[in-house]
C-alpha cells in the first residue's frame, strides 16, 4: 500500500513538474500592453498615410488579405500566409490572382465581410470609385491591376495588365488592409472599424490611442492580450525614462537611436532590446535639371566624396550598413552583394583615391582650390535628415564644394522639391516592402509623384518591367542588382546608408518579433503576450 | 470709478481685436498649410488632390472671407473643425483647459507662496547670509531654463525612486494625483518664484526705508507688524504687476513643461497645432489665451485700483 502511495505521489509530483515546464513557455490570455507613441498621427487611416507612425497603432485593428508571417523578422515571398484569404493561385499566365476568401469573418460593427470590401477597398486605392480618399501615396502600386473582380461572396481576383509577381508582396505589406465597403473613407480616419485582433476605442490626438481586444476575432484564441494602449510622447528623453522607469512594457518599435539604446541598457540593464535595420535609406538628392548638377561631372564628383563608413561611425557608432537602393545583405534580399557594389565609383574602400578623382572631375567642370562651387544643401528641419547634412556639407568641402545648410520646415519640404526649388537635398527614404518593384517605381520612374530628382531613363524603365515580370528569383535578383548598380552609377539618387534602429521590451513581453527589412509590416500584435 | 472701468474695457476690446488680426494674418504669413503638411507627411503631392483638400477646407477663399467666417463663428461660439482630428474645435479645446490652468494655477501659487516671503526675507535681512544664500536660490531660478529642470527632476526620479512623475490621467492615489502637477508646477513655477522674490525683495527694500515706515518703528509697531502689515502692502503693487505679467509668460514655459512631462493640456496643442498649421485649433486657442491674458491684465488694474485708492481718483 504505502508503495502505490509513494508511486502516486511520485506521479503528481512529476505531473506538476511536466505541467510547469510544459505551461512556463505558453502563451497568457491578458494584460494591457503599454507602449509610447513617437508623435500623433494625423489621422488613423492608413491608406491615407505614408508613416509607420499609422501603422504601428492601427494595423492591429485590420487585416490583409495576405500578410508576412508576423513570427519572421525577414520579410520573404515564402513567408507570406494567408489572412482574410484562405488561398490564392496565380492563373491565366499569372495575370490574374484569385483569392479564396475566409467566410464567417466579421468587421468591428457587427457586418460581415466579403468580397464586395476587397473590390471597394481596391477601387478606392485604383482611383477607380465613387467615394475617394483624401490622400493615396500608394496608388502606384497598383498600376499593373486592371481590375478587381468578384466571384460570389467569397472569391476576389485580381486582373492584371501583365504578371507582376511580387503584387503579393505589396498586398502582405502593414500598408495594405482591408477597409470595409459601408464606412466612408473619413469615417475610417476618424473611428477606424476593421476586422483586426484588436478593435479601436479611442484616438485623442496629440495624448493616447486605446485598443481593445476584439473577442470576436475569426483567428481563435487570439489576442493574447486585451488591449493596446499607446501614449502618445513626442519627446524622446521623457520616453525613454518612462520605459526605464517601466512606465511602459515596450518602446516604439525601432525609435531607439543607438546612443540612447546605451542608456536604455546601463539603465534598465534586464531589458530586452534589438537593432535591426529599418530599411530607410538616407540619400542625396540632386536637381540636375538646373546647373551646376545638370552637369554629370558634378554630380559623378559628389558621388566619390562620400565617406560612407564615417557617416554611420559618426552617427550610429558603426551601426548601418552601405549599400544600393536595395537594402544590402544579409537582412535584404535584393541587395548588391559587396564585391559587386566596391566596383562602383565612390564605394571603393580608399576614400582618398575616390576624392583625388572627383577633384579632377571638378577641375574638368572649372572648379578648383582658387574658385569654389557655392551650394545649398536643402534638408529637413529634423535631427534624422539635418545630422547627416551637416556631415555631407564637410565631406563636400574635400572636393571644392562649399555647401551652406539650408533647413526647411516639414511642412515646405516636399512642395520645395516638387517645384525643384533646391540644389541638393539630404533626403530619407523607407521602402514598406523589401522588393524591387516597390523602390524602383516608386522613386526612380519616370513621372512618379516620389521621383523628386525626375531622374528619367527610358532603358532602366524597360529593365524594371523584365525584372518585374521575372518569376525566377535568383534571374530575377542578378537584373535588380544590374539596375542598382546602374542607378547609383547614373548618380540618380546616390544612396549614403541604410540606418538600423533599436526597438526595446520589458522582458514579460513575449512574442516580439522585430522585422529585419522593413518597418512597416510588423504590428499585427496577435501573438504578443505578457508573461506576468 | 465706472467711467475708469468702461474705459478699460473699451480698450479691452480694441485690443482683441486688433489681436484677432494679427494672429489670423500671421498664420498666414508662415509658409505651408495643412494640406501641405498632409501631403508632406505622405511623401508626394498631387496637385489636383491638393487643390480638392484646399475646398474641401476652405483654405481657398480669399482671406478676408477666411477671417470673416471664422471672427463671426468665434463670437458665436462656434469654433468650427479641427483639420488634423476633424472633430470640432471646441471639443478638442475644452478638455485641455482644465488641466493647463491647473498646473498654471498651481505654478502661480508656486510662485507667490515661495517668491513673496523670501523676497521679505531677503529684504528685512539685507547683506546677511541667508540674504545671500537666497539670492543665489533666485538667480537659479531665473538662469535655469525649465525644460532642463524639467528633464533634470524627471532623471532624478528615474534614478533615485524608480519612478517618473509624468501625466496619468488615472492617478491610483491621492500622491499620484497631486504629484501630476505639483512637480511640473514646481518646475515651471521656479523660474516665477525666482522673479517675484526678487521683485519682493527690491520693492520692500524702497519701502523699508521711508519715513512712515521709521515712524511706525518709533511708535513702537513690532517688527512683524511693521514688515507684513505697513512695508509688505505698500510693496506689493508691483509684485502683483509681475505675477500678472507672469501668467502670461506662463504659457510659454508651459509648452515646455508640458513637453517634458507629457501633459496633454492647451500649451502643448498649441505647438502641435502651429506644427499642423490647424488654423481652426491654432486661432481660437490663441483667441482664448488673449481674453485670459487682456482679462488678467484687467483684474490686476482693478486690483491696483482697490490697493492703491489713488488710481480711482485720478481716473
Amino acid at each position: 500500500m504505502r508503495s502505490v502511495w509513494a508511486l502516486a505521489a511520485t506521479a503528481a509530483l512529476s505531473l506538476l513538474a511536466f505541467s510547469t515546464t510544459t505551461f512556463a513557455g505558453e502563451p497568457k490570455q491578458g494584460g494591457i500592453l503599454r507602449m509610447y507613441h513617437r508623435d500623433s498621427p494625423g489621422n488613423a487611416s492608413i491608406h491615407e498615410g505614408a508613416t509607420y507612425s499609422l501603422n504601428v497603432p492601427f494595423m492591429p485593428v485590420f487585416n490583409n488579405l495576405v500578410i508576412y508571417k508576423q513570427d519572421e523578422p525577414q520579410n520573404t515571398m515564402n513567408n507570406i500566409v494567408p489572412e482574410l484569404a484562405e488561398s490564392w493561385a496565380w492563373v491565366n499566365d499569372n495575370k490574374t490572382l484569385t483569392f479564396k476568401l475566409r467566410q464567417g469573418v466579421k468587421w468591428h460593427d457587427g457586418k460581415p465581410f466579403t468580397s464586395a470590401d476587397v473590390k471597394c477597398t481596391f477601387d478606392m486605392l485604383m482611383g477607380k470609385s465613387q467615394q475617394k480618399f483624401r490622400q493615396n501615396p500608394r496608388k502606384s502600386w497598383y498600376e499593373q491591376v486592371n481590375d478587381i473582380s468578384t466571384n460570389g461572396d467569397f472569391e476576389v481576383s485580381f486582373n492584371m495588365k501583365r504578371p507582376q509577381p511580387s503584387l503579393l508582396a505589396l498586398l502582405a505589406s502593414g500598408y495594405t488592409p482591408v477597409y470595409p465597403c459601408h464606412v466612408s473613407p473619413g469615417d475610417m480616419r476618424t473611428h477606424p472599424i476593421g476586422t483586426g485582433p484588436f478593435k479601436f476605442v479611442e484616438f485623442k490626438a496629440n495624448e493616447s490611442i486605446k485598443l481593445t481586444r476584439n473577442t470576436d476575432y475569426w483567428r481563435k484564441g487570439r489576442p493574447y492580450l486585451d488591449g493596446i494602449e499607446f501614449t502618445i510622447i513626442p519627446n524622446r528623453s521623457t520616453a525613454i525614462l518612462a520605459f526605464v522607469a517601466g512606465k511602459f512594457d515596450m518602446t516604439f518599435p525601432t525609435e531607439v537611436s543607438i546612443p540612447l539604446l546605451k542608456d536604455v541598457k546601463s539603465q534598465a540593464p534586464n531589458a530586452i532590446c534589438e537593432v535591426e535595420p529599418n530599411n530607410v535609406a538616407t540619400n542625396i538628392i540632386v536637381n540636375s535639371s538646373a546647373p551646376p548638377f545638370d552637369n554629370i561631372d558634378i554630380r559623378k564628383a559628389m558621388a566619390l566624396a562620400l565617406d560612407r563608413k564615417a557617416f554611420i561611425s559618426i552617427m550610429f557608432e558603426g551601426q548601418g550598413d552601405v549599400g544600393g537602393t536595395m537594402l544590402p545583405p544579409p537582412n535584404g534580399l535584393w541587395g548588391m552583394p559587396k564585391e559587386m557594389l566596391e566596383t562602383i565609383p565612390g564605394y571603393g574602400p580608399d576614400i582618398n583615391a575616390n576624392r583625388e578623382e572627383a577633384k579632377k572631375l571638378m577641375q574638368k567642370a572649372g572648379y578648383g582650390p582658387d574658385k569654389h562651387l557655392a551650394v545649398k544643401v536643402s534638408t529637413r528641419n529634423i535631427p534624422v535628415y539635418r545630422d547627416p547634412a551637416v556631415i555631407l556639407i564637410d565631406q563636400l568641402k574635400s572636393i571644392y564644394i562649399d555647401g551652406e545648410l539650408d533647413v526647411v520646415e516639414t511642412a515646405n519640404w516636399f512642395p520645395k522639391i516638387a517645384r525643384k526649388d533646391y540644389m541638393l537635398g539630404l533626403n530619407l527614404t523607407g521602402n514598406a516592402v523589401d522588393d524591387p518593384d516597390q523602390s524602383f517605381y516608386e522613386n526612380y520612374s519616370c513621372g512618379s509623384e516620389r521621383n523628386y530628382t525626375n531622374y528619367c531613363n527610358k532603358e532602366i524603365e524597360k529593365l524594371f518591367d523584365v525584372q518585374s515580370q521575372e518569376t525566377d528569383i535568383a534571374k530575377r535578383k542578378k537584373l535588380v542588382w544590374d539596375i542598382d548598380k546602374k542607378l547609383q552609377e547614373d548618380v540618380a539618387r546616390p544612396i549614403i546608408f541604410h540606418a538600423r534602429t533599436g526597438t526595446c521590451w520589458q522582458p514579460y513581453v513575449r512574442g516580439v518579433t522585430v522585422m529585419t527589412n522593413s518597418s512597416y509590416n510588423g504590428y499585427r500584435y496577435e501573438d504578443l503576450w505578457m508573461d506576468k | 470709478m465706472f467711467a475708469y472701468l468702461v474705459r478699460r474695457l473699451f480698450l479691452m476690446l480694441v485690443t482683441l481685436f486688433g489681436i484677432s488680426v494679427v494672429i489670423f494674418f500671421l498664420l498666414r504669413i508662415v509658409p505651408g498649410n495643412i494640406v501641405d503638411i498632409l501631403f508632406a507627411a505622405a511623401g508626394y503631392v498631387d496637385p489636383a488632390d491638393k487643390a480638392n483638400l484646399e475646398k474641401e477646407l476652405g483654405i481657398d477663399q480669399p482671406l478676408v472671407v477666411q477671417y470673416w467666417h471664422w471672427i463671426s463663428g468665434f463670437l458665436r461660439g462656434d469654433f468650427g473643425y479641427s483639420y488634423v482630428s476633424e472633430k470640432p474645435a471646441l471639443q478638442e479645446i475644452l478638455p485641455r483647459i482644465p488641466i493647463t490652468a491647473r498646473l498654471a494655477g498651481l505654478a502661480l501659487l508656486f510662485s507667490a507662496s515661495i517668491g513673496i516671503p523670501l523676497g521679505v526675507i531677503s529684504a528685512v535681512k539685507q547683506g546677511t547670509r541667508l540674504d545671500y544664500a537666497l539670492r543665489v536660490v533666485s538667480l537659479s531660478g531665473l538662469s535655469l531654463p525649465s525644460f532642463w529642470l524639467g528633464l533634470l527632476i524627471l532623471t532624478a526620479a528615474v534614478a533615485m525612486f524608480g519612478q517618473i512623475p509624468i501625466f496619468n490621467p488615472n492617478p491610483a492615489t491621492w500622491l499620484e494625483a497631486f504629484a501630476t502637477y505639483a512637480v511640473p508646477a514646481a518646475a515651471v513655477g521656479f523660474r516665477s518664484a525666482a522673479l517675484t522674490m526678487r521683485i519682493t525683495r527690491s520693492s520692500m527694500l524702497e519701502v523699508l526705508r521711508q519715513d512712515y515706515i521709521r515712524t511706525a518703528r518709533a511708535k513702537g509697531a513690532s517688527d512683524a507688524a511693521v514688515n507684513y502689515k505697513h512695508a509688505l502692502k505698500n510693496a506689493i503693487l508691483p509684485v502683483i504687476t509681475v505675477i500678472g505679467i507672469e501668467a502670461a509668460f506662463l504659457i510659454g514655459g508651459l509648452i515646455v513643461t508640458e513637453t517634458v512631462f507629457n501633459i496633454p493640456g492647451v500649451a502643448r496643442f498649441l505647438v502641435e497645432a502651429i506644427r499642423w498649421r490647424d488654423y481652426p485649433i491654432v486661432q481660437n486657442l490663441v483667441m482664448l489665451i488673449a481674453v485670459v491674458v487682456v482679462s488678467a491684465n484687467f483684474i490686476v488694474d482693478m486690483l491696483y485700483a482697490v490697493f492703491d485708492p489713488r488710481i480711482r481718483y485720478t481716473d
